[in-house]
């Protein structure tokens, strides 16, 4: 039985081998085409054009562009109801709210990429005149309000979890719970919510149906939420509902966008279990 | 002292900030589900739910979808249920403590938080490719139930330890071996949270759009698939398709079908948070 | 025990009743606490001391349920008057816990930490106070080499003493302590315990314990609680030789509790 149970277990291990393997041996055949030189600084992605470009960039800053977006929105507010929740809130209004917020984080992203698109950019589009009807702004803020409830909740088991006495230390000497909140639990909880933001981050990095639906597909290099960008993910939606041929250039591009995307992830993630596992044990 | 008012005045103002920030999120849920529901709510109608996608909108409907997500749903708990399971038991009750055990624990953080895309990319190569299962439903399920797997395996993982040692003890006492404990012991004590878990991860699943997209669901599909290797479409892939059409009467399908997925999403949450509650208060360590 | 002139009173409890919900913890109390005299609540766990103790800085205000009836008395005034501010009477009302609980920061830092959150900035004062402080809380021989190290570095002894010197840096007039030495080995405990009786030429000090020989070693008078009622208030040493109540008698003797 303990072999069986075994193998259950080392197919996580295949999983990742099998993404690695996949996305290095075809982004290999791609690299043999398109030296990694022209890959890291051409200003243009124009697979799928007659004049062939062949630089991530642009798909590159889409991609931090509307992440960044999302973050001004998550990271703040995701603090703060964090805060409110653990310091101030009445017990009765946390166990109302937490589930609620728990239905945002449950909601499919393609949902979240109609309401971008049919709801905040014509929003959007009465305060900022010029504003595009695909733009990474709507798109950034929709996927920040998707992100929030993660940063949120995470955040949230942190503070909590930091002891009671320290509190009652902070209130004995007759701090305001903003004071206790700011200067001894934030603090005090500080891996915690570096976690949940770097995961949020990685979130949004690799999400993807809000921005195929509401970002736009144009690669532009450029830093104009008002504008139409295309990140990593929506290029590869892109590719992958269109008529490409396997084992075309083409086809290997998705590959070589999706590496880019799984080494940026993959650094995040290592660093958000880095910290987890160094300052877990801090108050035990 | 008036330091002292300045410092209660902010306290204030934080406690009034933070909660129109939990009102402004919860806010921003209602609009959003409120602009769906009087958008989609009039279009939903028994014919929506029995008819094919057509290329006028008001006469298509989403019984491909629905079928194929129910296809998919099946088939991928069929695949991961098992595999997600025991991967959850091994960690858990055999691999404590060693090298493999550490190595085990990194790979599987990393492998949660992997976009789903890439999942898609995985997918495209070895089962639609490699494996030749074709963009079939099969191909679909296998990848989700790869994206689902560290999410089963952690929940599994959570139940099993809140099962006491005491118990292992007790029956290690009366002889039984470490599976004749797990079997007979802790995985009936540790079900609740189990079920939980997978329930919350099939949710996941059937919301996923784009690493079906990638392992070619297709957009258009007029027929009702009868077996695992057939070709599907499912609930997010319609919307998709839906919402990526211009006209005004297309978009009134996309909030329809959203309401249905919606529907379909939040019930197995809420079957799934009324698990935890109802476990949660029946077994009391 | 000595009737106690409105002058003398430092603290004052007037028929206080404590209710957690529908519980009632305090049972009618009534008590005075003089200037510059150490006060010792003992009594069975659960009996109510350490609760009453926390209503003199009113740190049972965020606990859910909690309700009182009549007053307690401070320098005369009534705190639990909506005009005054918790935040300023526990700058007076100075508390150190069960379980040391110094903040995550430097060991210099937690001592300013009181100062700053007042809004004082001038470094060379709050050098000063923190040195001040340490040296109160005797532990400044210890720690003057290494004030930027973590506090969480300390022994518990040393990080108990730490949480004294952080109370004392707000120059309260009064110190609660809640079974301060209840988590740490007998040559911390007997430090504590030297330093309480120093403490006390400044500070009126209230300590709970549940050790009956330290109630006996380092108190001035001593107050003794069961199920919520004060059973009896008297000097120590009388409680402890010839109390009047038989339950007193019997706690004391070790006959229960």
């Amino acid at each position: 039985m303990k072999r069986v149970l075994m193998i259950c277990a080392i197919i996580t291990v295949l999983t990742t081998v099998g993404i690695v393997y996949v996305l290095f041996s075809e982004s290999y055949t791609f690299f043999q085409t398109v030296p990694l030189s022209d890959f890291l600084t051409d200003t243009e992605w124009t697979p799928l054009f007659t004049d062939k470009h062949y630089g991530i960039l642009p798909l590159l800053t889409g991609t931090l562009l509307t992440t960044a977006i999302a973050m001004c929105i998550a990271v703040p507010m995701g603090i703060t109801i964090a805060i409110y929740l653990s310091e101030y809130a009445p017990k009765r209004v946390r166990s109302i709210v937490k589930p609620l917020l728990e239905i945002l984080a449950s909601i499919p992203t393609v949902v979240y990429g109609f309401f971008a698109l049919t709801v905040v950019t014509p929003f959007l589009q009465q305060i900022i005149p010029d504003l595009s009807g695909f733009n990474a702004l709507s798109a950034g803020l929709v996927m920040g309000i998707m992100i929030m409830p993660m940063v949120s909740s995470l955040s949230e088991d942190a503070l909590y979890a930091v002891p009671k006495s320290l509190r009652e230390g902070a209130y004995g000497m007759g701090s305001t719970r903003l004071q206790t909140s700011f200067r001894v639990i934030l603090p005090a909880a500080s891996s915690g919510i570096i976690v949940s933001v770097i995961l949020a981050f990685a979130r949004a990095v690799g999400e993807t149906m809000i921005v195929a639906v509401a970002a736009g597909q144009q690669p532009i290099l450029t830093g104009d939420p008002r504008s139409s960008v295309e990140t990593i993910t929506t290029y590869i939606v892109q590719v992958s509902s269109g008529d490409v041929q396997h084992g075309s250039l083409e086809y290997n591009t998705i590959f070589a966008a999706g590496i880019t995307l799984f080494i940026f992830t993959f650094i995040l993630n290592s660093v958000s279990f880095y910290i987890k596992k160094r300052f877990q044990e801090k108050y035990d | 002292m008036i330091n002292s008012e300045k410092n209660r005045l902010k306290d204030k103002a934080f406690q009034y900030f933070g909660l129109g920030c939990t009102i402004l999120g919860l806010l921003v849920l209602a609009v959003f589900l409120g602009d769906i529901i009087m958008k989609g709510i009039g279009r939903i109608d028994w014919d929506f739910l029995t008819s094919f996608p057509s290329m006028r909108a008001k006469k298509a409907g989403i019984l491909s979808a629905w079928v194929g997500t129910l296809w998919m749903l099946g088939l991928t708990a069929f695949i991961s249920i098992p595999i997600g399971i025991g991967a959850g038991i091994y960690f858990e009750e055999y691999a404590k403590k060693s090298r493999l055990a550490n190595l085990l624990e990194i790979n599987l953080a990393n492998l949660a938080g992997v976009p789903s895309i890439i999942y898609g990319l995985l997918g495209l190569e070895i089962f639609v490719r490699s494996m030749g299962m074709g963009t079939s439903l099969l191909a679909g399920a296998c990848t989700l139930a790869l994206l689902i797997l560290p999410i089963i395996i952690v929940s599994t993982r959570e139940a099993l330890r809140a099962v006491p040692n005491s118990i292992r003890q007790a029956s290690y006492g009366m002889g039984a071996n470490t599976w004749q404990t797990i079997w007979h012991q802790v995985l009936p004590a540790s079900m609740g949270g189990i079920l939980t878990g997978i329930i919350l991860s099939l949710s996941r699943a059937i919301g996923e759009t784009a690493p079906l997209i990638v392992t070619g669901a297709l957009a258009y599909v007029a027929f009702v698939p009868s077996g695992p290797m057939d070709q599907y479409t499912v609930m997010p892939m319609q919307i998709f398709n839906w919402i990526s059409r211009p006209q005004q009467d297309f978009q009134v399908n996309a909030a329809a079908g959203i309401i249905i997925l919606l529907c379909i999403t939040f019930l197995l949450n809420g079957i799934a948070v009324f698990l935890r509650n109802r476990w949660q208060k029946k077994v009391k360590w | 025990m000595e009737k106690l002139s409105i002058k003398d009173k430092k603290l004052e409890a007037i028929n206080l009743n404590v209710y957690y919900g529908e519980k009632k913890v305090l049972k009618d109390v009534n008590i005075a606490i003089k200037a510059n005299t150490v006060t010792a609540f003992i009594g069975p766990s659960g009996c109510g001391k350490s609760t009453f103790l926390r209503t003199f800085n009113r740190m049972n205000d965020y606990v859910e349920g909690f309700r009182k009836e009549g007053d307690i008395i401070i320098d005369g005034k009534d705190i639990y008057q909506k005009m005054v501010r918790v935040e300023d009477l526990r700058k007076k009302v100075g508390m150190v816990f069960q379980k040391p609980n110094p903040f995550p920061k430097s060991i210099f830092e937690n001592v300013a930490y009181g100062l700053k959150i007042q809004g004082i900035n001038n470094k060379q004062l709050i050098e000063d106070t923190v040195e001040k402080s340490l040296k109160q809380s005797a532990l400044w021989e210890e720690v003057k080499d290494d004030l930027k190290k973590s506090a969480l570095s300390l022994s518990g002894g040393q990080q108990q003493r730490l949480c004294i010197a952080r109370a004392l840096a707000l120059e309260p007039s009064i110190l609660l302590m809640d079974e301060p030495a209840s988590a740490l080995d007998p040559i911390s405990t007997s430090k504590i315990e030297d330093l309480i009786w120093e403490l006390k030429e400044k500070y009126t000090i209230v300590i709970v314990t549940h050790n009956m020989q330290q109630a006996g070693r380092i108190s001035d008078n001593t107050a003794f609680f069961y199920m919520g009622d004060l059973v009896e208030y008297d000097e120590t040493k009388k409680i402890f030789t010839n109390p009047e109540k038989e339950r007193t008698q019997n706690y004391i003797t070790g006959r229960f509790g």
